[in-house]
């Protein structure tokens, strides 16, 4: 789950991490609200969207006064962004974040991202601030370091004064960045964040260490351990589909094909996607109904896949372990029944009870193709989708 | 042979009074494995399904000596579980438990540095030795005895590849699934190396996925120590980046973790990669074709 940076910064907060004063607003009466009650010369006026690149999509403003606050809060609010992490469709602007402008001498990169290779949490920290981490890991890989921590004693000190000094922080603030260095940890580790990043972290003028920026993504499985995160998700930036599916623990992602696609387990639900896309279709959707699926559920599975408007045909492809194949079948009945199904579907049984999933479905009077392999089951649906 | 179980192996259920547990271990048992205990905190002194249950794996062990647990304890008590299986000592641990937060992983991971216990899973179906042993959540009638070592990421996937085997006739020797977590205990390497020592195994079919860099390794591994034939699949080739696909290791980022790159590596290291899921028995048929395998490895 994202947040946004606003809310992030509130996180770093309670771990001692330095960020700028700021707060959020909702309309540019808040946002000049907010920029007289920061009282400072400058203020920035930031997009709130869960997507980096903001700055050069220009959601980032600088306002010298009230009347320019007043503008640019104007400006963005309802604006849509393209960004290279938003997809050509862009995301609207609703919040703002209007934050004290900081007197930037330099700035630099700092990460925490869990290290699937030493299972380990890796901090990771670049004199090449402000700047997109993937490129520079792709061309100068030199100027990234890092540092692996030990569960057992966490982030310690030498740590994070070696990575300072790595990053050529000046030598006086060093002990300021390894400070903010340990309190982003603990943050990552005590919000079970899956990554952290702050780019920039400037050093200002006044000889302070602060994050300018902080993305923070956590782990979806320890949500149910921070109920002070959860009510930061904010339901506007995410997928309709995604969050009704959730409700039913369906694990569904939408793509920007036509054919539907429900399936059992994540690699089956990828393969099958796969599959279709090998005989020249194209999916709609990642879908996977799970191991202990009921029949309610997989009609709901079936009423998200065909709220999807580009939805031409559905495939069924089913390996029930074990996810019987008689209890999908009644589900498909029933969703049929109840949503008058007018799209092709294709269905695939294999597995526990395949026989008397198969003889439902043939009884029920509904127009389904049967497909005797996934394979088969794709290349039917690609050719009644057109 | 095969690897990791067999049939005299002595099962543990970890979570043995939950549903999910329940069920299972009635397929277990009908299946033929040897379950002799179960644990659930509070329920010692009780049984079910036949099976005495204790409240600590350490008095489970010491009555019945168990040398496997599989674990079906909820996530937010299934890394406590992996400990306690961990102290005492048990030969491996096998967790079929989904939805861990990965920070605890992280924790028993280093936990089990230099530990007795091997870890499969967490999120994973689970370890097959066809006709001896089955521990886990797999359908068990997909499965033929054999020479064909199977071992993946993911669970229904692997169903569809080892009923692919066995409807061609090929058994299997062991089917292991390693599950779709970040981080995990055995590994592709763990198993293909176990495989390769496996007098029983004469090839291997390896199935991944897209997200980390646990293919590529093993494909490197494979070029410098496989002596066997190993063909595979790997799922989520047209997947787009930044999406997870429903395993919590299964998503494409910052460029890494591609199915190109996976399949790229595997074919230097002579790794013949099936272009679907359907294909995937007829990939490791005509494979053993050529090395003069076909025959030892028809089984039925």
């Amino acid at each position: 789950m994202n947040i946004h940076e606003y809310q992030g910064k509130q996180v770093l907060k309670q771990y001692g991490v330095a960020v700028p004063e700021g707060h959020v607003a909702f309309s540019p009466e808040e946002a000049v609200k907010a920029a007289k009650e920061l009282g400072s010369d400058v203020v920035v006026v930031k997009a709130q969207i869960h997507a980096g690149g903001r700055g050069k999509a220009g959601g980032v403003k600088l306002a010298k006064n009230l009347d320019e606050v007043r503008e640019y809060a104007k400006e963005l609010l309802g604006k849509v962004l393209v960004t290279h992490q938003t997809g050509p469709e862009g995301k609207e602007v609703k919040r703002l974040y209007i934050e004290a402008g900081s007197n930037i001498e330099k700035e630099y990169y700092l990460g925490l991202v869990l290290d699937r290779e030493t299972s380990r949490v890796t901090l990771m920290g670049s004199e090449e601030g402000g700047m997109d981490i993937e490129e520079v890991a792709a061309n100068t890989p030199d100027r990234i370091f890092y540092e692996e921590i030990d569960p057992v004693v966490g982030l310690t000190g030498f740590q994070a004064r070696r990575m300072a000094f790595n990053m050529n922080i000046p030598a006086k603030l060093v002990n300021k960045a390894a400070k903010l260095m340990l309190g982003l940890y603990q943050a990552y580790l005590e919000k079970d964040a899956a990554i952290v990043e702050i780019n920039p972290l400037v050093v200002t003028g006044d000889g302070q260490v602060v994050a300018l920026d902080a993305k923070f993504n956590f782990d979806a499985n320890a949500l149910y351990r921070h109920q002070d995160i959860m009510e930061m998700r904010d339901y506007d930036e995410e997928d309709a589909k995604e969050i009704e599916a959730s409700k039913y623990d369906l694990s569904y992602i939408s793509l920007d094909g036509n054919i539907g696609c429900m399936v059992n387990g994540a690699g089956l639900a990828m393969a099958t996607m796969d599959t279709i896309n090998y005989y020249g279709g194209s999916p709609a959707n990642f879908l996977d109904v799970g191991g202990g699926a009921t029949a309610e559920k997989v009609t709901e599975a079936f009423k998200i896949i065909l709220s999807d408007k580009n939805v031409k045909g559905i495939f069924v492809n089913i390996f029930g372990g074990i996810m019987k194949c008689d209890i999908i079948a009644e589900g498909v009945i029933q969703a049929a029944k109840e949503v008058s199904l007018e799209v092709p579907l294709v269905v695939r049984l294999e597995g526990t009870n395949v026989e008397i999933g198969k003889k439902l479905l043939n009884e029920s009077g509904l127009n389904i193709v049967a497909a005797g392999t996934m394979a088969d089951g794709a290349k039917k649906i690609v050719e009644l989708v057109g | 042979m095969s690897v990791y179980i067999n049939k005299d192996t002595k099962v543990l259920v970890q979570g043995i009074t939950g549903s999910t547990a329940l069920f299972h271990t009635k397929q277990m048992l009908e299946y033929g494995t040897k379950i002799v205990a179960g644990v659930t905190p509070g329920k010692g002194g009780t049984e079910v399904e036949g099976v005495p249950v204790f409240n600590t794996v350490q008095d489970a062990v010491e009555a019945t000596g168990a040398n496997v647990s599989v674990i079906y304890v909820p996530a937010p008590f299934a890394a406590d579980a992996i400990l306690e299986a961990t102290e005492a000592e048990l030969d491996m641990a096998i967790c079929i438990t989904e939805h861990i937060p990965v920070l605890d992983m992280v924790k028993v991971k280093r936990y089990m540095e230099g530990k007795k216990t091997r870890l499969v899973g967490p999120n994973c179906p689970g370890v097959i030795t066809p006709d001896e042993c089955k521990i886990g959540i797999m359908p068990g009638y997909i499965h033929k005895k054999g020479h064909v070592g199977v071992v993946s990421r993911s669970g229904t996937l692997t169903y569809e590849a080892t009923h692919q085997l066995s409807e061609e006739g090929i058994g299997q020797s062991t089917a292991v699934g390693i599950g779709g977590d970040p981080v995990n205990g055995t590994n592709f390497i763990d198993v293909l190396k176990a495989f390769n020592e496996d007098e029983d195994t004469y090839a291997v079919v390896m199935i991944g996925e897209i997200g980390g860099t646990a293919e590529e390794e093993a494909a490197q591994w494979v070029k410098e120590n496989m002596t066997k034939p190993v063909v595979g699949f790997i799922g989520g080739q047209t997947a787009p980046e930044g999406k997870r696909m429903g395993h919590a290791g299964a998503i494409i980022s910052g460029g890494k973790g591609t199915a190109a790159d996976k399949i790229k590596a595997m074919n230097a290291a002579g790794i013949e990669v099936a272009d679907t899921p359907s294909v995937i028995g007829e990939t490791l048929i005509k494979v053993i074709k050529e090395k003069g395998l076909y025959d030892a490895c028809k089984t039925h």
